[in-house]
C-alpha cells in the first residue's frame, strides 16, 4: 500500500516538476496577497509585526486553495481519474498520495512566501525558524487533510474552482486560528511552552480529518 | 402510518406549535420578570437562545441523516438532511439577527466576537456551503453523496470551531462582560420558548421533508413518462 | 462471463438504461451498436464498475464489477493519459497502481508492441491523436485482463491506426479474451465481432449472432430499430 501511495505522490510531483503550473500560480498569488496586505495595513504601520502571522496564513490559505484546485483539475483533463478508478486500488490510497503532494507544494510555497515576508516587513528571525517550520508543517498537513477531500467534492460541481474557497474556509477555521496564534507566539512573545496547545489542536485536527477523509473519499469519487 | 394518519399528525403538530408559540410569546414578553440591568431588551434572549438550540439540533439531524444516507443509500435520508440544513440555516439566521440587536442595546456594539455568536456565524456559513454544494450539482445521486460527505465533515468540524473560538477569545478578551447565569424566575419562560422552537424545528423539517419527497415522486413520474 | 439482469440507470428524470438483460460467455466478441444517447456508454461504465446501477444486478465472473476490477480493462472516449508525462512514465504509474511490478524494460516492450517504439520517453502532449490512442490501448489493457470493454475506440483514428487496432482486437479475441466493443460503424462491427447487440432507448432491441444474419440484414434491422419499428 505504501508503494501505491508513493506512486500517486510521485506522479503528481513529476507532473508538477515538468510544468511547474501549480507552484507558479501559488507563489505568484501569494506574493500578490502579501503586497496587497502591505497597502491594507498602511494605517497600522507600527504594529506590523503583530499582523504578520495573520497576513502569512491568509496568503498561505489562499494560495493553498489555488493549489488544491489544480489537484483535481488535472485529473479531470483526459479522464485520467477514470483510468485510476479502473484499477484495483483503494480510494484512500489515492487520497493519501494527493494529500501529501498538496502538502509538499504548499510547504514549498510557504517557504518562498515566508522569505519574501521577511523582506517586505523587515523582520529578523533566526532561532525561531525550527519552531516556525513545525507550525507550518502541522498547519499545512491539517489544511490539506480536509482540503484534498473538499477539492474532490468541488471538482464534481458545476462551479469547480470557485466553490472550493466557499466550502473550505469555514471548515479550516480551527487550523487558521491556532496557526496564526502559534506563529504569533513564536514571532512576538517567544513563550514556546504556550505552543503546546495550538500544536496539539492542529495535530488532532489533522489526524481526525485525515482519517475521516480517507474513509469518505470513496463516496466522493463515485459516480 | 398512512396518509390520513400523517395528515392528522400534521394538524396536531400545527395546533400544538401555534399554541406553543403563543404561550412562548406571552411568557417571553409579559410573563417573565423584567431584567434588572438591561430592561425589556433582555427579552430578546428568549428568541435568541432557543433559536440557537434548535439550530444546533437541526445540524445534528443533518449529520445523522447524512451518515445514514452513506450507509443505506436510501434517498429519503438525503431529503431529511436537506430539510434539516435549510431549516437550520433559517434558525441560525434568527440567532445572527437577534444577537447584534441585543448586543447593540446591551453593550452599544453591533458585534461581539463572542464564542456563541461567532460559532453561530461559522455554523451558518457551513450550512450555506452545504446548500451551495447541492446547488451546483445537477445529478440527484451525485448531489446526495457530495452533500452527505460535506455534512459529516461540517459536523465533525463544529466542536473544533467552537473550541478554537473560545480559546482565541480567552487570549484576546473583549472589554464587555456577558451575562452568565439566568435567574431562576426566568427559567420557565426560557423552557417554554425552547420547547416552542423545537416544535417549530420539527414542524418545518417535516414539511420540507415532505416537499422534497414530493419532488422525488415527480422525478420518478417524469422518468416513467419520458420513456 | 458477463451477466446482467434487469439493469437500469437513472440520472434524475433521465432514464439512461432500463431493463437490460445480458449474458456474454467467455471468449465472445460482441459489438454494441446503437444511436447516440442510446445508452451504450452507460452500460459499459456500469460493467467497468465506474457507475453503480440504479436497479438490477450485474456480475463479472460472478463478482460485482467493483470487485472484479483486476479482470476488466476499459478504454473510454478519453485516453486517461497524463499529458505532461512520457509514455513510459504513464505506463509505469498505471503498472504501479495495478500492483503489476513491471520492470523498465518490460514497459518499453509494451510501448513497442503498440507501435510507438522510440517515442517511449517523449511527453504524451507531443503525440498525435492516433499515437495517444495506441498508448491508451497499452494502458487500458496493461494488466492483461480477461475482459476488454471499449467505447467507440475507432473514433478519430486514421487508416493506419484503425488497422493497428483491428489487429489488436483480433489478437485479443484469438487469445480468448471476452470483448465488448461499442461501435458506430456497423460494417466495422460486423467485420470484427461474432455477436451484435443493438441498444435503443436504454434497452436491448436486438441480439443476434453473426451466423444468423448478413451485413445487409443487420443494417436493415438497425435502421428499423432506429426508426422505432
Amino acid at each position: 500500500m505504501a508503494g501505491k501511495i508513493w506512486a500517486v505522490f510521485h506522479k503528481d510531483l513529476l507532473v508538477e516538476m515538468r510544468t511547474k503550473d501549480s507552484l507558479n500560480i501559488m507563489v505568484f498569488f501569494g506574493v500578490v496577497v502579501l503586497v496587497v496586505f502591505n497597502f491594507a495595513l498602511a494605517g497600522a504601520r507600527e504594529s506590523v509585526r503583530a499582523a504578520v502571522p495573520g497576513v502569512l496564513w491568509v496568503s498561505f490559505a489562499f494560495s493553498g486553495t489555488l493549489g488544491l484546485n489544480r489537484m483535481f483539475a488535472s485529473e479531470k483533463e483526459n479522464g485520467c481519474l477514470q483510468g485510476l478508478l479502473m484499477l484495483p486500488v483503494d480510494r484512500g490510497v489515492v487520497y493519501l498520495g494527493k494529500m501529501l503532494a498538496a502538502s509538499l507544494f504548499m510547504l514549498v510555497t510557504e517557504a518562498v512566501l515566508f522569505v519574501l515576508a521577511l523582506v517586505f516587513f523587515n523582520l529578523q528571525v533566526w532561532e525561531e525558524i525550527p519552531y516556525l517550520a513545525l507550525v507550518f508543517v502541522v498547519g499545512t498537513l491539517g489544511f490539506s487533510a480536509v482540503g484534498t477531500l473538499l477539492s474532490a467534492v468541488a471538482a464534481n460541481t458545476r462551479m469547480r474552482e470557485v466553490l472550493l474557497p466557499l466550502i473550505l474556509f469555514p471548515v479550516i477555521l480551527p487550523i487558521l486560528v491556532h496557526a496564526v496564534e502559534a506563529t504569533g507566539i513564536i514571532l512576538n512573545s517567544g513563550d514556546y511552552a504556550a505552543l503546546k496547545l495550538p500544536l496539539s489542536v492542529m495535530g488532532a485536527f489533522t489526524v481526525i480529518f485525515g482519517t475521516l477523509s480517507y474513509l469518505l473519499f470513496d463516496f466522493v469519487l463515485e459516480d | 402510518m398512512d396518509r390520513k394518519g400523517q395528515q392528522r399528525l400534521d394538524t396536531a403538530l400545527w395546533v400544538l406549535l401555534f399554541a406553543g408559540m403563543l404561550l412562548a410569546l406571552y411568557m417571553a414578553l409579559l410573563g417573565a420578570p423584567r431584567e434588572k440591568t438591561m430592561g425589556d431588551v433582555q427579552r430578546i434572549f428568549y428568541f435568541h437562545v432557543p433559536a440557537g438550540i434548535a439550530g444546533l439540533s437541526a445540524f445534528a439531524i443533518n449529520f445523522a441523516a447524512s451518515l445514514m444516507y452513506l450507509l443505506k443509500k436510501n434517498r429519503r435520508w438525503d431529503h431529511l438532511a436537506l430539510a434539516a440544513a435549510e431549516t437550520g440555516m433559517v434558525l441560525m439566521a434568527i440567532v445572527l439577527v437577534t444577537g447584534p440587536i441585543w448586543a447593540k442595546y446591551a453593550w452599544l456594539v453591533w458585534w461581539t466576537w463572542s464564542p456563541r455568536l461567532t460559532s453561530s456565524l461559522v455554523l451558518w456559513l457551513l450550512y450555506a456551503a452545504y446548500l451551495l454544494t447541492r446547488n451546483y450539482i445537477a445529478d440527484p445521486e451525485r448531489k446526495a453523496f457530495a452533500s452527505a460527505v460535506f455534512g459529516i465533515v461540517a459536523f465533525v468540524d463544529a466542536p473544533l470551531v467552537w473550541f478554537s473560538i473560545r480559546w482565541w477569545r480567552d487570549l484576546h478578551p473583549s472589554p464587555m462582560l456577558e451575562t452568565g447565569g439566568l435567574a431562576p424566575e426566568m427559567r420557565p419562560a426560557l423552557w417554554v420558548c425552547i420547547a416552542a422552537y423545537m416544535l417549530l424545528l420539527l414542524f418545518l423539517v417535516r414539511r420540507r421533508y415532505y416537499l422534497e419527497c414530493a419532488r422525488r415522486d415527480v422525478e420518478l413520474l417524469a422518468r416513467r413518462v419520458g420513456s | 462471463m458477463i451477466q446482467a439482469q434487469g439493469l437500469a440507470k437513472y440520472y434524475g428524470r433521465i432514464t439512461a438504461l432500463r431493463d437490460i438483460r445480458l449474458e456474454i460467455p467467455c471468449g465472445q466478441f460482441v459489438a454494441l451498436l446503437g444511436r447516440n444517447g442510446a445508452g451504450k456508454t452507460t452500460l459499459l461504465r456500469i460493467l467497468a464498475g465506474l457507475t453503480r446501477p440504479s436497479a438490477g444486478t450485474v456480475a463479472i465472473a460472478g463478482l460485482a464489477p467493483q470487485a472484479a476490477r483486476g479482470s476488466v480493462g476499459y478504454l473510454a472516449h478519453s485516453t486517461a493519459l497524463y499529458m505532461d508525462l512520457t509514455a513510459w512514465e504513464n505506463l509505469r504509474f498505471y503498472a504501479r497502481l495495478a500492483g503489476l511490478g513491471r520492470a523498465g524494460a518490460d514497459l518499453e516492450r509494451e510501448i513497442e508492441r503498440v507501435g510507438l517504439a522510440g517515442r517511449a520517453h517523449e511527453p504524451v502532449r507531443h503525440f498525435s491523436r492516433g499515437m495517444q490512442q495506441r498508448l491508451a490501448i497499452a494502458r487500458a489493457f496493461l494488466h492483461d485482463p480477461g475482459i476488454w470493454l471499449l467505447d467507440e475506440p475507432f473514433t478519430g483514428l486514421d487508416q493506419e491506426g484503425a488497422q493497428f487496432l483491428k489487429g489488436c482486437l483480433a489478437g485479443a479475441h484469438a487469445a480468448g479474451r471476452t470483448i465488448l466493443m461499442a461501435v458506430h460503424d456497423i460494417a466495422l462491427g460486423y467485420e470484427l465481432a461474432q455477436r451484435f447487440i443493438v441498444i435503443e432507448k436504454g434497452t436491448v432491441a436486438l441480439d443476434v449472432m453473426k451466423t444468423s444474419m448478413s451485413l445487409e440484414e443487420l443494417a436493415g434491422c438497425f435502421q428499423a430499430v432506429a426508426q422505432g419499428r
